[in-house]
């Protein structure tokens, strides 16, 4: 079997000592995580690295001696070997570096055989592999060793997607997994730097001196007491909010539908999660954290930016002065567009008293809708300003609130959309009942099948007059069933686009998006090999770089879960239930149960 | 050892496959495609120009000779970074692994690392496409529930599409490694 070491780039050039790792079970490898130079006393490393294993919950052993030797240390070699009477393990690995040569040797001493005849050499001479068949059966059952090089200070802070969720899973993880978790959790092996005054001196990653950044901890210390702020401010806001006025049943319909509303108690459970002292526990926990912080934060940023350009030079009485104009051109539009489906329009011939009913009917009500506009219009501008002042808390608020403006302010037209669709129901059910009655079947409620029934002469008789008369006057109401119905679907349409960019501002993964690609080992997909320059006569190197993940991945791995608005139905049932005249509401928001 | 015998794809065009044995038991394969020729190149540009220019005269627009260009030098980066690809390679580690990688004619490089574990075995399989019967080299990937059963299988060399001859190579060459390690 082939033996893996997996070794630290950083220990490349560490001076002779013991190597401190773990060994993989199952696997035959081992992953050095540091080196303890000479000189040491053997109890004293014992006691380091039990201290070490209990903090950090890995089985941390000494897994032999390195040696790399400098002028003036001759004697080492023999001092190294006979260590490996002081270390008791199953296997001990003696591994060489001379200066100038780029390859390792290693020696693998087991411990049931003795010394002198277990040292089995390991160098791999390719000649003989090729031409010298004998060497090859000689060779046949001696260990062949692979060091893998890794860089520490990445492979430690590197996640492997997909991520184990943690629970006890039938397999166990594999290979590189175990090496990856392993190095994570050594972390308390990288506090001893070269600085400290101890009676051991090690080299990893971290031997040159602790690496801290004073930003981290300035905002680290920082962020307590605004945690505790911030709680503070979230549970006055949720006392308001569960006041009883608030629970009476309109308003809760009411702020159940308005997205403004909505999008305020999603972003409070956001901040609920941020604002919680403890830290996150485990890497998908920290992510969804910053994710919804960055996400926050730019949403702030955005919606300070909109009030800007909107409060500087008169921009709000601009809009205020276009509006009710704007209001009285789409009044006029629907009027002429009721004139001329009260006419005779595209050449069809209307039923001319239903139309003019019709039609005087909707005409009458944008009469009053345009009275309700010009009552308003003074205090539109007070609305807008005041309307404004949302965006300080995100640009997601100031476009739902954009969203309930529009659906207040087209409010006639979802009226004008229910009438049609009612009326036009109503005729297609009853047409539907008169067509069986024509052909002398009738619905079974019970069967829920159609049966055929025997009918009196006159119920015949009436029935086949009203269903002569509902279908004459199905084109008039099919005409403007058909109308309102694409000017509602406009509208729903609008409304759509405003909730979709509200969503992706929700549930976009910034920050992960950032990590990879600011720092990308830090999202791991893989990892890759590449071999280093092999000299005859020495063991396989590997270079063990990492694979970052695909932006595609990260985004949807990491996406916020929302409250997302998406299609209720697919474009076949919405078809089907246009023509049968069902209300459609084409957005499903996630809470809402009630259909 | 270093290979480099003459191979053909499953078109016809000539690519060549390089053998490379780090050690006993890492052997390293590459294929490479042949190159983007420059006649191609040419023959393409030249016609959408001459394309652009007609349309040009009889509408007098410029901005139709400019859109020509864009679309031209577009198009080129797309095909080098995203469709046309340099070699592929494959490298085998005993008891460690498999890495399959691909790069581009740009030098991007996508790689990909199959563990020992996950690997069941390694054949080469046919496929009938129209009204060819192909063959082409692939990873058995175990699945993690059930021993005997293949979960996935990973096709190796797609974009070269060697033919059989030099596919049993590489097979051979794969199977001492894996008969070894597993």
């Amino acid at each position: 079997m082939v033996l893996k070491i997996f070794f630290p780039q950083c220990c490349n050039r560490a001076d002779s000592g013991l190597l401190v790792g773990r060994w993989i079970s199952g696997h035959d490898s081992a992953v050095v995580l540091a080196v303890i130079h000479y000189p040491f006393i053997p109890g004293q490393v014992k006691q380091y690295v039990q201290q070490m294993q209990a903090q950090s919950g890995v089985e941390l052993s000494v897994l032999g001696s390195w040696s790399l030797p400098k002028e003036g240390q001759e004697g080492m070699e023999s001092f190294l070997r006979d260590l490996s009477t002081i270390f008791p393990q199953e296997r001990w690995l003696q591994i060489r570096r001379q200066m100038g040569k780029t390859g390792f040797t290693c020696e693998v001493l087991s411990r049931d055989q003795n010394a002198v005849a277990a040292q089995r050499r390991v160098k791999k001479q390719k000649k003989e592999e090729e031409e010298d068949g004998d060497a090859e059966e000689k060779e046949e059952d001696e260990e062949k060793v692979i060091f893998v090089h890794y860089e520490q200070r990445k492979v430690m802070l590197s996640q492997l997607h997909p991520i184990d969720s943690g629970d006890a899973k039938t397999d166990p993880p594999s290979e590189l997994r175990q090496v990856f978790q392993t190095v994570a959790l050594s972390q308390p092996l990288f506090f001893l730097d070269k600085y400290d005054d101890g009676p051991l001196k090690s080299t990893h990653w971290q031997s040159e001196g602790r690496e801290a950044s004073i930003i981290v901890e300035l905002l680290k210390q920082a962020s307590v007491p605004l945690c505790l702020l911030l709680s503070w401010m979230l549970s006055v806001w949720t006392w308001i909010c569960s006041v009883r006025i608030f629970n009476f049943y309109p308003l809760r319909f009411l702020s159940s539908k308005l997205s403004t509303c909505v999008q305020l108690s999603y972003r409070t459970e956001h901040m609920k999660t941020l604002s919680s002292p403890k830290p996150a526990a485990g890497h998908t926990q920290f992510m969804r954290k910053a994710n919804m912080l960055v996400s926050v934060l730019v949403d702030v940023a955005l919606g300070v930016l909109l009030m800007s350009w909107l409060y500087r030079d008169d921009h709000i009485t601009m809009l205020a002065n276009t509006l009710v104009p704007a209001a009285d051109h789409v009044a006029k539009e629907l009027d002429q567009l009721l004139q001329w489906l009260m006419g005779a329009p595209a050449g069809l011939k209307m039923n001319r008293a239903l139309d003019q009913v019709l039609g005087r009917f909707f005409l009458y009500h944008i009469h009053l809708w345009i009275s309700y506009i010009h009552l308003m219009s003074p205090f539109i501008e007070g609305i807008l300003w005041y309307g404004g002042l949302s965006a300080c808390l995100g640009l997601s608020f100031a476009l739902s609130l954009l969203s309930d403006m529009v659906a207040l302010f087209t409010f006639h037209i979802y009226c004008f959309y229910v009438y049609g669709a009612r009326l036009y129901c109503l005729k297609i059910y009853g047409l539907s009942s008169l067509w069986r009655l024509f052909r002398g079947k009738k619905w079974n409620v019970l069967r829920q099948r159609v049966d055929s029934c025997s009918y009196d002469l006159d119920q015949l008789f009436i029935g086949t007059l009203l269903f002569t008369v509902l279908l004459f006057l199905l084109p008039t109401t099919a005409l403007y069933y058909l109308v309102f119905t694409l000017l509602r679907l406009v509208v729903v349409l609008f409304q759509g686009v405003l909730h979709l960019s509200v969503d992706f501002i929700n549930s976009f993964p910034l920050f992960a998006v950032g990590l990879r690609v600011c720092r990308s080992y830090r999202l791991a997909e893989g990892v890759k090999f590449r071999v280093l320059c092999d000299e005859p006569g020495v063991a396989l190197h590997l270079l063990m770089e990492i694979n970052p993940l695909k932006v595609s991945t990260v985004v949807q791995t990491y996406r916020t879960p929302t409250y997302s608005c998406y299609p209720r139905d697919s474009w076949l049932a919405l078809v089907k239930k246009l023509f049968v005249g069902e209300l459609i509401y084409p957005w499903r928001h996630k809470t809402t149960k009630a259909d | 050892m270093m290979e480099d015998e003459t191979f053909t794809d499953i078109s016809g065009k000539t690519i060549s496959l390089d053998c490379q044995s780090h050690s006993s038991f890492c052997r390293e394969f590459t294929v490479s495609s042949p190159k983007v020729s420059i006649g191609k190149v040419m023959v393409y540009t030249c016609s959408v120009w001459l394309l652009a220019y007609a349309v040009f005269f009889i509408t007098q627009n410029t901005a139709v000779l400019s859109s020509a260009i864009l679309i031209t030098l577009v198009g080129m980066m797309f095909h080098i970074h995203f469709v046309k690809v340099d070699h592929e390679s494959l490298l085998i580690i005993g008891s460690l692994g498999i890495q399959v990688s691909s790069s581009y004619a740009s030098g991007r490089e996508i790689t990909t690392f199959i563990e020992m574990s996950k690997i069941k075995d390694i054949v080469i399989n046919e496929a009938i496409y129209m009204h060819q019967i192909i063959y082409y080299l692939c990873v058995l990937l175990k699945d993690p529930s059930e021993p005997n059963a293949v979960s996935s299988v990973v096709p190796l060399f797609q974009s070269s599409k060697p033919r059989l001859n030099c596919l049993v190579k590489v097979y051979k060459s794969c199977q001492e490694i894996l008969s070894k390690s597993q």
